[in-house]
């Protein structure tokens, strides 16, 4: 939601490619990139036409939020990435007022507050920290050579924590982890030591277990039980994955054939337009199909890698690679959540589940990367 | 730009080269693990859910078959299915509910009954269902609803198939009735079998055929979503109608019985002595089984069951009444076939019986004695001091081994539920039941048909169609042909079972039944009230105690209340040179089974012989 900022008239810089490639180039935009996005992202609305049992209003509004997030990502390109990373470290301190601010008001009004309406339209402002945690600890992070020193590791730490608490006590479980991957990416990328890694995956164990035992509400804990044995509540919080993995496990090799998925179009597949459309693409094209979609998948992830390790700075290479990184974190979660061997954690599957909010971050998160990647000056060799 | 020597650029780009890497290898294995476990979902347990998929949305609704029919031996239906309708609303097609409710309630009376139950069923059914607002509409509301039926969508008259006897009474306790399925009942059924059937034989012929009434269950697979809604019918298979019963039983010689019973409680049975077939088995009075069929209200059945009458109690197959002297033609043949005594042997009557050394008197009805008399005068007259005399040498073991093979003492196993065996006693029952021995007075009042002998009226009409039959013992039927429903007759089982009973000498039979001829035609004849020129009548009257007389006391109508008073008994059959008809008539209470019984049987006898209404 960075939409407001990007009208400042600074934004707009002058572009210096490296590679004419027409029109497109001119607009900043990866053509690679934005072919693999565009397929997918039709993929998904035939995905959804069906989940969505042939319903014309849902695809005519995920097309509208597919056409907003992709203006998102055309302004977005063309802010040269100097530009975002002057800006990041404001950007970072404008989200975290947001996020008290939705905590103060949700206080108030004594419930689960993730949403601040403004007006026009209500957003999440931990939709935000997602680009702003990682554009914060990457900016953190080059200012000085890499790898990070201890001390600078621990400030990029608790700048991290601190969204991470605040999403998390809404309580948000899928964002705050989404935002704390990104900003561990960051800091994997920079070259945290491999020792450091392990001390903390070991550290993890009774970390984890403290966090069960205190750290955690009720609905968390059941969700967790209920993933490790999803059949002793089968009428409860066992029926969303028993029922998922019935779809799946149903589709086969070939599927059911699209539009004729039994277990999402009789309704036994709950949320199957949003956080479960996964389940109604592996019930309806089987296996097949769903290697298609993990193709598409892989290509865009790549793409990214190589324009992150192309990138020219360090700010740039980093912000890059987390951004997708954190794309197919979503992508994991979510296929791992309705295959049955995550928890369930509401994250939706990228640019295909219906929903707005994450499809424009994640959209905008393309943005930087045709940014970084349509802005490269011609090095000394 | 960070500012950076170039040394450093390319060491933190060599850095971020390797991380990268790494970071790609992580992707492509988590890619794997979750490809790896669509593997095992989708491909090595395929089958496994698809099956849990077919479970959820296959479902197999049971088709209820039609009831077969019932008809008389002409071919008068007496039991079959008519349609009834029902109001019903379906609330989630329904907008306004209470707006509707009210509007139909102009249309047709809807009740307060009416409403809670509505109401309550509206909670425990989901949206889609129909309820029913009202039930039992009768043709003008039907006609009424119909024609309002585009202003009220989610409304609709619903149709099923009621169980009716249109002979109400008259057909009562011979076809039964049919209920619904209660606790005890769907322990002992096949669930699947009556999936989708709510109503069961509960009496009669109902019952005892149910098998064959019920049919064969169909079934309809069915796709349903998530709620239970159907979506669409997959595959089905057409119920199996049950199979249509032909009786023997003639709904006119039930009329023409129930009516010469008029006031008086009782039961009769006629069966074909030529081959066993139930004519008429009636118990007066009857009662409506139709109020049974939908459930019968706590008052209609209060009613029934405190009547003095016993409407509800089936006299001709659980009724156990005292033969009286009933039983003298088949002891007096005891006598003769087992040679105890001769055809033309006289014993003298003065009135009064006693056995050797015993002071008690066994008393004749007739105070003063009958005198001298042979066999065929005992019954014609219906002497007790010669079937005292008779019995005391037969000896009650000999006396029960002889009647049992009339079908005395056990269930003639006719096709008609719920019937009792009678008693015919013997010294090995009354050493097992009564833990007694057994004294010989007590063999001379069996003699009379008294005592611990207990009869039912199928029982005696079955015997004496045995004795009409010339000595073949047929199992009672009340059902001939079975159709059905492409109309293929067959036989209902136990069929033409038959047993020959022994003959050691032909004139003793002709005897007993000259005897009973005599009854009825000869000057002296117990029953010679129902003489008539058109066709001869075999009978023989009986008087059953209720009452017992003192030693010294006499028995005077007069004194006695009614329900005190001897049950009038009497059996006969005609024509006797070629018997069509074995009749047996009990009236409760009804006195002399001459005055009272035999009417009754004649006009039974009149109906099925001269085919004319009484």
């Amino acid at each position: 939601m960075t939409r407001p900022r990007v009208h400042q008239p600074s934004g707009l810089p002058e572009s210096n490619p490296t590679r004419a490639d027409g029109l497109l180039a001119d607009l900043h935009l990866d053509i690679p990139l934005l072919t693999g996005l565009f397929l997918l992202c039709g993929f998904g609305l035939v995905v959804l036409y069906s989940a969505s049992d042939q319903h014309g209003g849902q695809i005519e509004r995920q097309l509208f939020r597919l056409g907003a997030a992709f203006v998102g990502t055309l302004l977005v390109a063309q802010i040269p990435p100097a530009q975002l990373r002057r800006w990041s470290p404001w950007f970072y301190g404008f989200a975290l007022l947001l996020l008290i601010t939705v905590l103060i008001v949700g206080e108030i009004g004594k419930g689960a507050q993730r949403w601040l309406d403004i007006g026009v339209f209500r957003f999440q402002p931990s939709e935000l920290t997602k680009l702003s945690v990682p554009m914060m600890i990457a900016w953190f992070l080059a200012e000085k050579p890499l790898p990070p020193q201890w001390k600078r590791l621990l400030a990029a730490g608790a700048m991290i924590l601190l969204p991470v608490l605040l999403i998390a006590r809404q309580p948000d479980l899928g964002t705050s982890l989404l935002v704390a991957s990104a900003g561990i990416f960051v800091l994997f990328l920079a070259g945290l030591s491999w020792r450091f890694i392990l001390g903390m995956m070991i550290t993890a164990i009774p970390v984890g277990w403290i966090t069960w035992e205190w750290g955690m509400h009720d609905y968390q804990r059941d969700r967790v039980l209920t993933f490790l044995d999803p059949e002793s509540d089968p009428l409860g919080t066992g029926y969303h994955i028993i029922q998922s993995k019935i779809a799946i496990g149903s589709g086969g090799l070939y599927g059911k054939g699209w539009l004729n998925g039994t277990q999402s179009h009789l309704e036994f597949l709950p949320e199957r337009t949003t956080d479960f459309i996964f389940a109604v693409l592996s019930e309806e094209f089987g296996l097949i199909g769903i290697l298609l979609l993990l193709t598409l998948y892989l290509l865009i992830i790549l793409r990214g890698m190589y324009i992150a390790v192309q990138a020219q700075d360090t700010y740039s290479r980093l912000l890059a690679g987390t951004v997708t990184l954190v794309f197919f974190f979503y992508l994991f979660i979510n296929t791992g959540m309705v295959t049955g061997i995550l928890p369930v954690v509401g994250v939706p599957l990228p640019l295909v589940s219906y929903g707005g909010t994450s499809l424009v971050t994640i959209m905008i998160g393309f943005g930087i990367l045709m940014s970084i990647h349509t802005h490269r000056k011609l090095l000394p060799t | 730009m960070p500012q950076s020597t170039l040394k450093n650029y390319l060491w933190e780009s060599r850095l971020f080269r390797g991380r990268a890497l790494v970071a790609v290898v992580i992707v492509v294995c988590l890619v794997l693990v979750v490809v790896m476990r669509l593997i095992n979902l989708q491909v090595i347990n395929h089958e496994h859910f698809t099956t849990l998929s077919q479970d959820n949305r296959v479902k197999v609704l049971p088709l209820p078959p039609t009831r077969g029919l019932i008809y008389d031996r002409n071919g008068l239906i007496l039991a079959q299915n008519v349609p009834t309708f029902s109001l019903e609303v379906t609330p989630e097609r329904v907008t306004e509910m209470d707006q509707t409710l009210e509007a139909l309630g102009k249309i047709v009376a809807i009740e307060d009954s009416d409403f809670k139950r509505f109401e309550r069923l509206r909670k425990q059914r989901r949206r889609f269902d129909s309820i029913p607002i009202r039930v039992r509409l009768d043709e003008q509301e039907v006609a009424r609803l119909a024609a309002n039926r585009h202003l009220f969508p989610g409304v609709e008259i619903q149709a099923k198939l009621l169980r009716h006897y249109p002979l109400e009474d008259k057909t009562a306790h011979a076809v039964g009735y049919v209920g619904r399925i209660n606790e005890q009942e769907l322990q002992q059924i096949d669930n699947s079998a009556y999936s989708g059937t709510s109503h069961i034989g509960k009496t009669g012929i109902e019952k005892s055929y149910e098998k064959l009434l019920h049919g064969e269950v169909g079934l309809q697979q069915v796709e349903v979503n998530a709620f239970g809604r159907v979506i669409r019918v997959l595959q089905s298979k057409a119920p199996i109608p049950g199979k249509n019963l032909h009786l023997s039983l003639d709904a006119g010689l039930q009329h023409a019985a129930m009516t010469a019973f008029g006031e008086e409680t009782g039961a009769a049975v006629a069966i074909d002595p030529a081959n066993g077939a139930i004519l008429a088995l009636v118990s007066n009075p009857g009662f409506d089984p139709n109020l049974f069929v939908e459930g019968i209200s706590s008052e209609d059945y209060d009613a029934l069951q405190k009547s003095e009458t016993k409407p509800l109690f089936n006299r001709a197959i659980r009724g156990q009444y005292p033969p009286g002297s009933t039983v003298k033609p088949f002891i007096g043949l005891a006598g003769l076939e087992t040679g105890t005594i001769g055809i033309a042997q006289k014993n003298y009557c003065p009135g009064f019986y006693q056995l050797p050394g015993h002071s008690h008197k066994y008393r004749d009805w007739r105070k003063g004695g009958h005198g001298s008399v042979s066999i065929d005068d005992a019954i014609i007259q219906s002497c007790d001091v010669f079937f005292y005399a008779l019995a005391h040498q037969l000896g009650i073991d000999r006396l029960h081994d002889f009647l049992s093979r009339f079908g005395f003492g056990r269930k003639t196993e006719a096709d008609i539920a719920d019937e009792r065996s009678g008693l015919l006693p013997s010294k090995e029952w009354k050493r097992q039941r009564r833990k007694a021995p057994w004294y010989p007075g007590e063999t001379l009042i069996a003699g009379i048909g008294q005592g611990y002998m207990l009869t039912t009226p199928l029982q005696l009409a079955h015997a004496t169609a045995t004795l009409a039959g010339g000595g073949v013992n047929r199992i009672p039927m009340l059902v001939s042909q079975v159709f059905d429903s492409t109309g293929r007759p067959s036989l209902p089982p136990n069929a033409n079972l038959q047993v020959k009973l022994p003959v050691n000498d032909p004139e003793n039979w002709k005897t007993i039944i000259a005897a009973m001829t005599q009854v009825i035609e000869g000057q002296r004849g117990t029953a010679r009230l129902i003489r008539n020129e058109h066709y001869h009548i075999a009978g023989k009257t009986g008087t059953a105690q209720v009452f017992t007389v003192k030693q010294d006391e006499e028995y005077d109508e007069e004194k006695i209340d009614k329900k005190m008073r001897d049950h009038a008994l009497f059996i006969a059959f005609a024509p006797v040179e070629k018997p069509r008809i074995a009749v047996a008539v009990i009236v409760e209470n009804g006195g002399h089974g001459g005055s009272v019984a035999a009417p009754i049987a004649k006009r039974i006898m009149d109906y099925h012989l001269l085919e004319q209404q009484p």
